[in-house]
Order: C-alpha cells, then structure tokens, then sequence
C-alpha cells in the first residue's frame, strides 16, 4: 500500500470528491482524504480551496490525523487568514493537553502559521509553555519565540519573551539551553544593531553553556559551539579553561561540530600567553582537519576553503600534513583546484620536491583548467620558497618543451613573476623564452613576455627586431599587449638610445595618433613629455627599482583574514569574504576601515592571482599618480559631455571608507615629478576660474521618479549659467529616451542643448550631465523669483519637481564698474530701495577676490577711519550685472576677525535684494 | 538556518518541497539545474578537448560527461537572496536553501542525514519510493527539522515518533484502525543518553564488531606510495537488553590518534585510560572512525607490475602489460580484485588476455576494467596484450592512472587489535565477536 494512489485524479472534479470525503463519517476515510490533499501539497497542487473542511477534521483524538492537518494549516494558513482563526481554539486546547507530545506539537504548529492575528492568541500558551514542566515543551516553546520573534518583532518585546527565553538559558536540560541559544542568536542575527546586545555573555553564563555543551546533542553543540566563538575571555587563563572544555569536541563524529570547535579554539589560541600550551592545542587541530579530507566530496570543498584560510593564518598546524592535499585524478575540478592552492601555501623548503614532483604529474594531466593551475602552481612556489626558484625554473622550461600551447603560455606568465621576484638572476633562460616568441597567442602571455624583453632588453640581442617585428602588428594586438609594448620599447630607448630612435618615435605615434584607447593616449603621452623634457628623469622614473614581490601578494590581508577566521564553518568562511559583504540585511560589524579596504579588492576574485600582478604604468608611487590623474576630473568639461560612473562604487567610497576611517583615503599629494613636465601635463584643463558651486542636491527622489533618482545644482561654466545633473538609476530595467523642459521663469532660462545620455541608463549606473542654460525663453515672474520648474522626461514617464537657481549664477563676468559711475549708480537708486542685513560673520580675507569667483565685482574699497567711522572698518562697494540686465549693487562693511558684517543692497527690483544678498552671503562664506 | 527543502529527481523536477519559514517559489532550484547543467557541459567540453586531438565519439564523451556532472555542481550556491546548500544520494538531489549566515557543513551534514532517515525507513533513496511514501515523508522532515533547528535526527527517536512502514504493519492497520504515528513522547528524547531507547528486550544478546579499514593511496611510476592513508572505522551491531555499558579495549590504542567517536562514547575515559567506554544505541551504528596518516603504518597489500606504450595511431600497436601481486598481507588472502583504468579517448580498440578473471574495454567511455577476483599467491595474475589508437589522432600526451580495489579479511592493514569486551550494569553474558577486513579505498597508480 503505497501514497502514490493518492496521486491518481478521477474525472470528476477533484477538489470536489476530495471534500465529500473530509465530511465523510468514517474516521477512516477522512484520514485517507486527508492524506491525498497533503499529497497535493507536496508537489505543489492549489488545494487552499479545501481549507475549511480540512480543518473541520482538526477536532480528533487521532493523533496522526492531527498532525496531517498540522501540516496543511502551516501551509495555507497565510493564504486564509481569516479561516485560520477558526484553528486556534483547538491549537489553546491542545497546549493544554495531558500529553506532552501533543503540547509541543501544537506549540510548533502555532509559531509556523504565519498570521499575525493568531500570533496574537498564541501569546498566553506560549507564555504556559515557556514555563511547561516537560523540558521538551519547553525547548520547542523556545524555538517558538524566535519564529514569533520572525514574524512580530514588536510583538515579541512587548510580551517580554527575550527575558523568558534568557531565563531557559540557566534551565537544568542541556537541550533547552542550546534551543534557547539558537533561538537568541538568530533572533540577535535579525535585530538592529542599535539595541543592546541580546545575548551577553558572561563568564557565568560561558560556564552554563560549556557544561550544557557535553550533554546535549549534536545539533545542539554547533549552536552552543558558534555561539561561545563570540566569547571574549577575560584574560589567558580563563581562554585555556575554556579550550580546555571544549577540545574533546573535536573527536565527534559530525563534522559541523568539529568545525565549530576549531572555530573556538582558533580564536581563543590568540588569546593564550603560554607558548607551550598553545603549541599543545595547535597539534590537537591537525588530526580532525585531515579526518574531515575523507568525507564527501562536498564536505570536503567546505573543509578544503576552511583549510585554506587557517594555513594562512597559522600554517604550522598542517605543516606536516603535506600528503592529504594531493590531488587525485578523479577529485571533482572544485576539489582539486582547492588542494593545489593548500599545497603551494604549505610548500616550505623540507617539502619542495615532494610538491614539485607532484606539481610535473598535474601538469601532465588532461583538464586544461587544472594544468594552467598547477603551471602557475610551480611559478608561485618559486617565489615562496628561494631554494627551489632554480629548480621550478628548470621544470617549467621542462614543460615548455612538450610544446603544449597553454602550458607554454601560462609559463611564460609565471617565469615573469620569477623575474620579478628574483631580478637579473636567471637571464640564462631569456634566449629559450625567445625561441618560443611564434607560439604565444594569448594577450597575458604576450604582455608577459614583452615585460621580460623590455626589462631585459640590454641582455636579449635582437629585442630590436622582436619589438619592431611586434610593433608591426600593433593595431592587432590587445589593449594589454599595445601598453606593455609601448612600455618595453622606451624602456629599449632608454637602454639603447642610438638605434631605437625611430622605433620609439613610431610607437609613441601609434599610441598617441592612432589608438582610441584612453590609457594607452595617456601613457604614451606621458611617455612622450618625459622622454622630450628630461630623459635623465624618463630614466629615473621608467627604470626604477620595482618594488619585489612576495609570496604575501596571494595572501588574504591580514585584519580580514582574522575576521574570517572567526567565521570558520560559516558561508563567509567559504567565499572569503565578511557577512556582511555578500548577505542581505547583515550589518558590517564595526568593520576597520582596513577590512573594508580588503574586501574591495577581494570582490572580483576570490582567489587573488599572482600572476598579474599590477605594474604601475610609470614608477613613480602609484598611489599618488593615480590620485593626480583622477583629480584631472576637477577641472570644467565642455558643455554636455557625460562621465558615467557605476553607481555601486560611489558607494563605496562613500560610506565603507569614509566611515571606517578617512585618513586611510589616498591623500592627494603633491605630484613627484623630477621636472616640470608631468606638472605642466596635469595641468591640461587650467585657467578657468572655478565657480562656485554648492553640493548637488537631491531634486527628483527614486520614489517619485519610479526609480529615476535626479541630483542638481547649478554652476557657471564658460560665461553661462549651467545645471548639472546627476540621473541615476535605481530601476530594473534600463531608462532611455531622455529629455528635459524648463517652464518659463523669471529670467527666461532655457537649455541651449536637448538632454542626451551617451547610452541608456543602466539599472545601478549613474550618469552625470551638464546642461549649459541661456536666457531667452518665454519670462514669467515665478515666486520667490529664482524657481525653476522642471519636467524630465524618459521611456517611463515625466516626472516634473522643482528647484532654485542660486542668483550669483546668473551673474554676468564682466560687470566691471569705475567707483564714479559706482556712485552716480548708487545715487540713482534712491535710499527706498535699500535694504539693510547683518550677517554673522568677520569680514573674511580676501573677500573681494571671493566675490569676483561669483561674478560680483569690487568697484572701490575705503579704509574707514579717524572720526567718522570705525577705526579699521573695511568698506567694499561691490556691483553685479544680472544676466537680464538688471544691476546689483551693494556696499559691504565689516572687520576681519570682528563680526558682523553690514551689508546694504540697493536694486531697482527690489525683490532680488534678498536673493542677492543670500548670493553674497554664500559666496563670503565660501571655502 | 535551513529555510526549505526541496527535492529533485534525476529529471531536475521537483517532487517534494518543505517550507520551514515562508514559502519560497520552487524557481530557486533553477539556479541549481543550471549549475548542474553547466558543470555538465563544462565537463562535455573537456572530453570533447580531449576527444578532437583524435576522432571523437560522440557518445563517449556524453556519458563520461554524465558520470563527472554529477559531483561537479559546488555544494554551496549563491543566488541574489538565498544560498542553496545541496547534496546528492543516489539520483535524489537534496537542495536546502538559506538565507542567513549558517554553517554549510552543518546544512550539507543534516541532508545526509535526512538521506540516511530514508535509506533506513524505506531501504532505498530514489524518487519512485519517496514519491510513493510521499506522507511518510513529509511528516519524517517535519520531525526532523523545527523552524530550521534540527529537532529529533536520531533514528531511535524518529521510529518511535513514526514508526517505518512494513507490509505487516499496513494491514494491522488497515484492520484495527491504529496509526503509524507514535502517541507517546519518545523516551530517549531528552534523557543524556537519547541515542537509546528504554526497555529493550532480546532473548538473544549479542554484540558483534566489525573493524573495517580503507587504504587511501597513491602510488606512482616507481612503485613507491606518493600518499598512502587509513581510514578506519568500527561499525557496530548490538542487539543487548536494558542499558547495558560496554567497554571495549585495544591491544594498541596508541594507533588511534584520530579519533571520531559516535555520541555515546565516554570522552574523558578515552582520554585517560584509552578504553572505549559507552551505552551503545540500540542495533546497528559506527561507533567509531579514525585515520591512520603517517605514512610508515600503511602497509600496502598488493604490488603492481606495469608497462605500457602507445605505439602510433592508425600505426604500430600499443603494448600493455599489467602484473598484480600480494605483499605484505601475512598471509591473508586478497579477494575481490578488481582495477578499472580510463584510457584516452584516442584508443580505438585493446586485445588483451588476462590470465585470469575477465577484462574489457568499454568501446564508449574507454574505460578498461578488469575482474581479477582472487588472487592465489603461487600464480600472481596478469594482463597483456595490444592497444590501438585510431587513425588520424594524435598519440596520448599522458599515462592514464589506474584504481584498484581489493578486500582482505581477517586483516587489520594498521595492525589495530581489539583485546577485550566487557559488559557492566547487566547480569546476561551476551555473545560476541569482531571481524576484521581491509578494503582498498581511494587507490590510485599511476603509471
């Protein structure tokens, strides 16, 4: 008698025959029916519609009966909230049976219905549960808190069950406390971090837990174990009690609990002074480490990415364990790419030929993936270990001989590393790299290989002709290989000046003329200007001394790595990489700004590759190149170009860095340059006068704009009043179609250019535009007088906001004006239309020249003095040409270092006074 | 912790889901269907690679493709807001989705549970008798998981909660009405000792031992083992009355410096006496596992004799001649030889006469196998014969690796010996052995 009839439909309407049965008489039948709707559950069926003949059945003494229409509650009670109330009379009886079983199972029951109504009524038997007699009702009870707690956060804390599950975590059964555990720490998982921590532990509490440790259960022990990790012992001794307590645990059978209990010890070891004892526990590690190597293949991935970030961090452990990572021919690829990293991490002098012997079989495998890991394998044992650079040199050039075209490729990318790390020590072996120049056709190994020439281009006889060979192919090759060219040909000139003459003349035009790569433009124009200004500093800079790499360049940076490794046997534990940087909703727990730095650079790969590592295009410090060359931004763009930048990376800088710590963002610094030349280079963009420009403002909200984020302000570029915009997407389909209309205003503003966007707008991208505006259009008198109502429009919809033009943005450059006409200006406007202000401030230095970045003008300056007025008293008489021809002007008092400030406008429109002098006031208090 | 569960048959169609929490849409497993499937073709494109150096067939590459897909697909998955842990057992794939920070191991190991809870109720894993037990099942994953915690895995406990269908128990059932679900709290539930269960009766008490030891090796060109492991275990098989408390101890327990013991062994004596002390679950269980690593303990029973050249495709044969013989076996014997050996895809065709058992070479996946069975000392069996490439292709760049797999009763590789086993807190003398074999592991030449 199999469930499978319960699949078989009849003709008749299913649903139909089904709910004859559920009112059938017979105990029997019900049940049967019973069981057919769970069976269409199970594969997922719509039987909702059966709900309240099912739970008609509810009322039963049959306990099997009970629990089928349990199962069905939990399912559809959401769907149908309202029936759902007609269960919980018999869910407050059952928490009152006789029968603990049926006590727990209608309290499990309960948490799982997820309504919030009958949460409510849930309230008074959990509650009696909590409190239940029978240890199992209670740890169920417990877990009913957190599902709660899931459901109705508020609910949970008004009816004060935090306290009532911290109490259960001084119960006297082993398997409430870790229930109550698990429950908190999930509860604490989904809790803002604002409130206090939920589950303080205290060496009280520790000890509780370690004594409920050796009895409750498996399950029981990874919750108790994870959540000790979090401890932070007072002071060594107490670190090697607990260890103590808990090392037993690492002879369990489940390989969860080992795990978690090498997560506690690895983070108490740091805490232990006596080196003898931590040596002690160390060792206790490299047995259940290996054990969990004979598992599954899919724990053995897990314990393998484990593995991998405790060898960085205390390689010792595993030292001696060399022979568990060798790869097997028939592990799956995820396993052997693994074992091979572990291998080359724990190669130390004793065990190098073991390694490379094993390293000459791998290459000889057949998957491809795997024997490119284990050629690049070779390389980094070079580098590791000094002893054996030799020897793994001799090996690669062994495998280039097999002629094997990605074996030969991906050496020649790691012999590069070789030379390095170990400069001009193996030059021996450049004329059998040449030999294979014909058979490299892949960018990396090319770029490779004409770093080496490049570098090595005094001691390579014919790198003239290899490079001009090369060189004749330029348009063809990839980005990389044109810059490392370009690259290896000066670095050639620089060496051998007399005969490469043409040749770096004939690259730098390719690189300069010809290409409409950005960065080869750049770098050849840098190039260019050093080699023409000052070749003793082209040298000084294009063949300085590299910095040496390292082994350490694979490693995960240190303050992360110790984060992971309190996160070992947990998902981050496997992608390398914090919680918070790949988990929804998890917040960065007090992160060091060095952690997130990590993390950035971790987020393309997770294994970092040595074999590109970056090379600073020229050799200054390329922290503050990069700084300088970014900063080129700063300076006014032409009218309408667009940058786009990912959104995502804004954020990052934003918020990740600067909160953690902002003396860590590259300062920029000062260009460390030998001559003038790359100064004079940077400067490409300079003259203009900056105007001022406030922070871009938030116009068109996400919300409103149905994921259009629209962020403004508005400047002066070259003589007119522009808007800038940042339009940012944060909708899931791409926006196009742009367009933007300015409803007629006061000045008669409108953009001299349509809106466009070089290309539709992304979802998370951000785009940046400048739209020069002019006067012209239709003038009517909007209130206050510098409103602009805009309308945007794209593929979704318009969206109109509105916005205000800072009025010195509309100021005319030159409004120059000679103190007597000044003053027959002032005269005019009669004294009616003066205002007065007083602004907060001293007079700031160099308050004219402040003024004039805005567009207002100094027409003459008086020293007050003597008997008239204040001794010391600056007077400024400042004028302003509007763009609609109306003059401003103003007369500024003040003293530096004394406020205030005394300001009197005078205008014919004697509304502008106001925004007039906001204008001042912003531009005085400018920097 | 564990959000839902689904399971999936070989086809890649879902035929059970369990929510824990909200429902979650059973699309999630597409991001695992097509892990899988492309993992599948990864591996197809990699025997293909292999293959276009010669002339492929097709098939071949096809079903060694199936073969490798399947372990192929990471454990762990990412997707924008969940994580899918899965395992497989059988042709069932078990997909657990997160979706908060837990620890895989934790997921991955209760799948494997929840695979052996079936195993043990319904005999086999496969989607025919899970969909037929469909209820059954549903109601065994909703004992064994509560709002993601694991609540009762012990199947002590689980048989008592729901008690595994039989033929006999149906009808009864099916007579007097009663239900194949237990009324009553399982009594080992919360005791310290949940593994077993009270009040258990035999007439006959019996306790038997089985000491079961795995090498792991690999052996290179040159005969010498590269890596060479044990790993051991102790399944056990206690049918006793009441609570009984075994000890069992070791003529040299000093072998036994990794350790995983089964719940019910006594730490702390271990620890200071180097005894196995413990209340045994009810029937059978492992009560122990343990590793063998350094290398000088590993004493390798069977010695292999090798040769092999390609000759050239289309051209000249290939010679290949294999040699098996026992060493180091005390004389035991080496029963159930078997070594199976994947050959390039070149290879076309292989004439070979073993002196004994039967060998062939499959003409699609180019695997040759041969049955040694077992092997008399005085006539070590071998293996000889041609091999020939197809026309056209390129030679092999590589030697195959080939894996044997051997047993040898009544031998202990490590040496590891059991002295004596008492019984306390019971009056009844129970009957007892143990048996020791030794399995050839994950066991590689290289040649």
């Amino acid at each position: 008698m199999t469930d499978s009839k319960y699949f078989t439909t009849t003709k008749k309407g299913e649903i139909f025959e089904l709910k004859a049965e559920l009112n059938s008489e017979k105990k029997e039948k019900k049940k049967e029916a019973v069981k057919k709707v769970i069976a269409s559950m199970t594969v997922g069926k719509d039987v909702s519609a059966l709900f309240p003949d099912v739970v008609n059945c509810m009322q039963t003494d049959n306990l099997e009966l009970k629990k089928l229409v349990y199962l069905y509650l939990m399912n559809y009670a959401k769907s149908q909230p309202d029936m759902a109330i007609m269960a919980v009379n018999t869910f407050v009886k059952d928490c009152e049976d006789s029968n603990p079983l049926i006590r727990a199972l209608a309290v499990r029951t309960m948490g799982c219905i997820r309504v919030a109504r009958i949460a409510e009524y849930a309230c008074e038997p959990l509650r009696r549960c909590l409190r239940d007699e029978d240890p199992y009702v209670r740890k169920t009870a417990a877990v009913c808190v957190a599902k709660l707690h899931d459901l109705s956060p508020s609910l949970v804390l008004e009816q004060g069950f935090l306290d009532s599950l911290k109490e259960l975590l001084s119960d006297s059964n082993p398997m409430v406390v870790s229930n109550a555990v698990a429950a908190l720490c999930e509860i604490a998982e989904s809790c803002e971090s604002d409130s206090e921590p939920l589950l303080e532990l205290t060496p009280a509490l520790v000890n509780k837990l370690l004594t409920a440790l050796n009895e409750c259960n498996e399950w029981g022990q990874i919750f108790l174990l994870d959540c000790l990790a979090n401890y932070n012992p007072a002071d060594a001794r107490e670190a090697q009690s607990v260890c103590e307590r808990v090392s037993p645990r690492l002879a369990h059978a489940n390989p969860a609990v080992v795990l978690s209990a090498v997560k506690v010890l690895l983070g108490f070891a740091n805490r232990l002074e006596d080196q003898e004892t931590l040596e002690t526990l160390l060792k206790k590690l490299a047995p259940p480490l290996v054990t969990l190597l004979a598992s599954e293949p899919e724990l053995q991935y897990v314990a393998l990415r484990n593995i991998n970030l405790i060898v960085q961090r205390r390689p010792s452990i595993l030292r001696q364990e060399m022979r568990v990572f060798f790869v097997r021919y028939n592990d799956p690829i995820y396993v052997k790419l693994e074992k091979l990293d572990i291998m080359v991490r724990l190669a130390s002098p004793a065990n190098i030929s073991q390694v490379l012997a094993e390293l000459r079989e791998y290459a000889a495998e057949v998957d491809v993936d795997f024997v490119r890991k284990a050629v690049c394998a070779i390389g980094r044992c070079a580098i590791k270990v000094e002893q054996c650079a030799e020897r793994c040199i001799s090996l690669l050039l062994d495998l280039m001989q097999s002629k094997v075209s990605y074996v030969l490729q991906e050496a020649v990318v790691v012999i590069k590393d070789i030379f390095r790390k170990y400069p001009s020590k193996y030059e021996s072996i450049l004329s059998v790299l040449c030999d294979s120049l014909e058979s490299l056709d892949e960018p990396e190994s090319r770029a490779s290989m004409l770093w080496i020439i490049g570098e090595n281009a005094e001691r390579v006889e014919n790198a003239t002709e290899i490079l001009t060979a090369f060189l004749e192919g330029f348009h063809d090759e990839m980005p990389q290989v044109q810059l490392q060219l370009l690259s290896a040909i000066v670095k050639l000139f620089l060496k051998k000046p007399a005969e490469t003459q043409t040749l770096v003349q004939q690259v730098l035009s390719l690189a300069t003329q010809d290409s409409d790569n950005p960065d080869l433009r750049d770098r050849g124009y840098i190039y260019w200007r050093l080699l023409s200004t000052d070749p003793a500093a082209a040298r000084d800079v294009v063949l300085a001394e590299k910095p040496i790499i390292s082994e350490e360049c694979d490693m995960l940076e240190r303050s992360l790595l110790d984060s992971l490794i309190s996160q070992i046997s947990t998902l981050s534990s496997i992608y390398h990489k914090p919680p918070h940087a790949f988990l929804e909703g998890v917040r960065a727990p007090g992160v060091t700004a060095a952690a997130a730095r990590g993390e950035i650079g971790g987020i393309g790969s997770d294994t970092p590759q040595l074999s590109t590592p970056a090379e600073p295009p020229v050799a200054a410090p390329p922290a503050s190149l990069l700084g300088d060359l970014l900063n080129l931004d700063v300076c006014p763009t032409p009218a309408s170009t667009t940058i786009v930048q990912p959104l995502g990376m804004l954020n990052l800088m934003g918020t990740d860095l600067l909160g953690g710590g902002p003396n860590l963002l590259p300062a920029p610094q000062p260009i460390p340059v030998p001559s003038g030349a790359l100064a004079d280079l940077f400067d490409l963009g300079g003259g203009a006068i900056p105007a001022i420009t406030s922070p871009k403002m938030v116009w068109l909200t996400a919300l409103k704009g149905k994921g259009l984020e629209v962020k403004g302000t508005f400047s002066r570029r070259q003589g007119s009043p522009c808007m800038e915009l940042s339009l940012s997407n944060h909708a899931m389909a791409p926006l196009a179609g742009f367009a933007l209309q300015l409803n007629h205003n006061s000045f008669g503003l409108a953009p001299t250019c349509p809106l466009s966007l070089s290309a539709p707008l992304l979802p998370g991208q951000c785009q940046e535009v400048n739209l020069p505006l002019a006067t012209g259009g239709m003038v009517m008198q909007t209130e206050p007088l510098t409103a602009l109502q805009v309308a945007i429009k794209n593929n979704i919809d318009v969206f109109y906001f509105g916005c205000t033009i800072p009025l010195h943005v509309l100021f005319i450059e030159d409004a120059k004006m000679d103190p007597i006409s000044f003053n027959a200006a002032w005269t005019e406007l009669s004294a009616e239309t003066e205002v007065h202000y007083q602004l907060q401030i001293s007079l700031p230095d160099g308050a004219a020249s402040k003024l004039a970045t805005g567009g207002v003008f100094l027409s003459s300056k008086q020293q007050e003095g003597g008997a008239v007025g204040v001794p010391g008293m600056e007077v400024l008489r400042v004028c302003s040409h509007l763009i609609s021809g109306v003059w401003i002007l103003a007369e500024i008092r003040g003293q530096p270092g004394i406020p205030p400030v005394m300001m009197v406008v005078r205008t014919h429109v004697p509304k502008l006074a106001p925004l007039a002098f906001h204008s001042y006031e912003t531009l005085l208090c400018s920097y | 912790m564990i959000h839902s569960l689904f399971l999936l048959d070989a086809a890649g169609d879902v035929f059970l889901e369990k929510h824990w929490k909200s429902p979650l849409s059973r699309s999630l497993c597409d991001y695992y269907l097509e892990a899988k499937s492309s993992a599948f073709s990864q591996s197809g494109r990699d025997a293909a690679g292999k293959g276009d150096q010669g002339t492929t067939t097709g098939g071949g590459a096809d079903t060694q493709a199936v073969g490798a897909a399947q372990r192929l697909v990471p454990p762990v998955l990412a997707t924008p807001h969940h994580f899918l842990v899965s395992a497989e057992r059988g042709r069932v794939a078990l997909v657990a989705a997160v979706r908060e920070e837990v620890s895989p191991l934790f997921v991955i190991e209760f799948l494997h549970r929840v695979a052996d809870t079936f195993q043990d109720y319904f005999g086999e894993v496969s989607d025919t008798v899970l969909k037929d037990q469909v209820v059954l099942v549903y109601e065994l994953l909703e004992e064994m998981l509560d709002n993601g915690f694991p609540l009762a895995t012990e199947s002590n406990i689980l048989h008592e909660l729901i008690r595994p269908p039989t033929v006999l128990r149906s009808v009864v059932n099916a007579v007097t009405g009663s239900t194949n679900v237990g009324e009553t709290l399982p009594s080992g539930q919360l005791s310290n000792v949940p593994w077993r269960r009270a009040g258990v009766r035999y007439s006959n008490n019996e306790a038997y031992f089985d000491v079961i030891e795995e090498i792991e090796a690999i052996i290179d060109t040159t005969g010498s083992a590269v890596a060479a492991e044990i790993q051991g275990v102790i399944d056990a098989c206690v049918k006793l009355s009441g609570m009984p408390d075994l000890t069992l101890s070791f003529l040299n327990p000093r072998l036994l410096d990794d350790v995983s013991f089964h719940p019910c062994v006594r730490y702390k004596r271990w620890d200071a006496e180097r005894v196995l002390s413990f209340v045994p679950p009810d029937g059978t269980f492992r009560l122990l596992s343990y590793h063998v690593g350094s290398q000088n303990l590993v004493a390798i029973p069977i010695s292999v004799r090798h040769s092999l050249t390609w000759g050239t495709p289309g051209g000249a044969q290939g010679k290949l001649e294999l040699g098996l013989a026992p060493r180091h076996t005390l004389g035991k014997v080496l029963e159930a030889v078997s070594m199976t050996m994947p050959m390039p895809q070149q290879v076309s065709t292989a004439s070979l006469t073993p002196s004994q058992g039967t060998a062939s070479l499959d003409p699609v996946s180019k695997v040759l196998t041969w049955e040694v069975g077992k092997i008399n000392p005085q006539k070590p069996p071998s293996l000889r014969g041609s091999i020939s490439l197809s026309p056209g292709s390129l030679p092999p760049d590589g030697n195959p690796t080939l894996s044997l797999a051997f047993r040898v009763p009544q031998l202990a590789i490590s040496g590891l010996k059991v002295t004596r086993l008492d019984l306390y807190g019971e009056k009844y003398k129970p009957f007892k052995g143990v048996k020791y074999v030794s399995k050839a592991g994950r066991f590689h030449v290289r040649i």
